[in-house]
């Protein structure tokens, strides 16, 4: 567990289903049915810029190294199909399946 | 001088998802859904609006702005305005009568700055939603949400905006009401009305053609503006800065997001412009406070999100 010296004091509700998550090394657990970036930005994290939360301007793009997740629709012009299969995708859009381990990536 | 456009006309904008999108427009800012066309176009106004409508709604897989129409007077301006651009250097083409649902030809041309502008002198004018003709009420029953009055400007980035504001001014007969300029003079962000507005469109500087910034819709108070952000809260819809106010244009305001990720504003007050008023200037290192003048500083990611 991580001091949280530095950090909002945010309680998970009880028996939410979470997943652990890693970006750059910075951890923390993201709920069942919630994006990855509203996870981060609700625990106080600050691993990635916070944009839009709509998949549409691009300013949390990540790629994921290990995981399963599904992604809400995400701006083509963000993220092309050849990115998409590589992995690319924006961290607002990402509903974790499992653990994740992610990259940020900066255009 | 002022050539003949009177006012912001409409808007199309993209979006991912077309139910969703109604939600927000339609639900949560109140705009009204006037039409539906069988290019699977949805139309829009604010219930002040006397034209038939003012946003138009197109699904894509890319969000973003594809372009903003402006009124003119009558037929003949129009013509004139089309030479005028020619004239100008700019390319020019044209959209028949119908294009574009119950709107006359449309003179289409593209700004230094990247982005698509049209000019129109018809559209078909329905009045203001839910009010009579003769003896009508202030305000029509049964507006929903933020119960926005009308589409009001853009804030559209880009590069060239001194040559973007040159075609306003010259061609178009827009005056600079507000700017922002750079230590070395050169003007990094335009403020330009046609009307008595603080503003009916604005650029501001940045590598990329063609973004949208922000497209803002018109409240009535400050006390709408603040249930405007608890509604914000009780539909969870993403919030970017505010309830606070601008210093340029002095306007009240809050931002927040569409659920496509195009950035929306909800305003109310601010300054007046007449065509003879010289421009207000603030200077780019003071930058937060032009843009948040309570908060005095910028938030990284509020110049660099954009559709
Ligand atoms: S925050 Fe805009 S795409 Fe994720
Ligand atoms: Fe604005």
């Amino acid at each position: 567990m991580q001091p949280f010296s530095h950090r909002p004091v945010v309680f998970l509700k009880e028996n939410t289903m979470s997943y652990h998550i890693t970006i750059d090394g910075e951890h923390f657990n993201c709920p069942k049915g919630q994006t990855v970036l509203i996870a981060m930005r609700t625990l106080g994290v600050d691993c990635l810029p916070v944009g839009c939360c709509a998949g549409g301007c691009g300013v949390c793009k990540v790629i994921v190294l290990e995981g399963d997740y599904a992604t809400k629709v995400m701006s083509r012009a963000k993220v092309s199909i050849e990115d998409e299969a590589k992995g690319i995708a924006l961290a607002c859009r990402i509903l974790p399946e499992s653990d994740l381990t992610i990259c940020r990536v900066k255009d | 001088m002022r050539k003949g456009v009177i006012r912001p006309g409409h808007i199309q904008l993209r979006v991912m998802d077309m139910e969703e999108a109604l939600k927000h427009y339609r639900d949560l800012i109140g705009l009204i859904e006037v039409n539906r066309d069988d290019k699977g176009r949805v139309y829009l106004k604010g219930w002040t609006e006397v034209d038939k409508y003012s946003l138009v709604l197109v699904e894509s897989d890319t969000p973003g702005l594809d372009f903003i129409g402006f009124k003119v007077l009558n037929d003949d301006v129009l013509n004139g305005l089309k030479n005028d651009l020619i004239e100008y250097g700019c390319e020019v083409s044209e959209f028949p009568a119908g294009e574009l649902d119950s709107c006359g030809r449309r003179v289409s041309f593209v700004a230094p700055s990247g982005h698509t502008f049209e000019l129109f002198a018809d559209k078909e004018q329905t009045g203001k939603w839910g009010l009579a003709d003769i003896n009508p009420d202030p305000w029509p029953l049964n507006l929903t949400g933020m119960k926005a009055e009308r589409f009001d400007h853009c804030l559209l980035m880009g590069p060239n905006v001194p040559a973007t504001q040159a075609l306003f001014e010259q061609v178009l007969g827009f005056g600079l009401s507000e700017q922002v300029v750079a230590p070395d003079n050169t003007v990094v962000a335009a403020f330009m009305s046609c009307s008595l507005k603080a503003h009916d469109i604005a650029f501001v500087d940045c590598p990329d053609p063609g973004k949208l910034h922000h497209v803002s819709f018109l409240l009535e108070t400050w006390q709408d503006l603040l249930k405007a952000a608890d509604l914000l809260t009780m539909t969870e819809t993403t919030k970017d800065v505010g309830p606070t106010r601008h210093g340029l244009t002095s306007g009240q305001t809050i931002y927040f997001f569409d659920p496509s990720g195009n950035r929306n504003e909800v305003f109310c007050g601010g300054d007046y412009y007449y065509p003879d008023h010289p421009p207000v200037t603030w200077k780019a290192e003071d930058l937060g406070k032009a843009i948040f003048y309570h908060e005095l500083y910028i938030h990284p990611t509020y110049l660099e999100v954009l559709t």
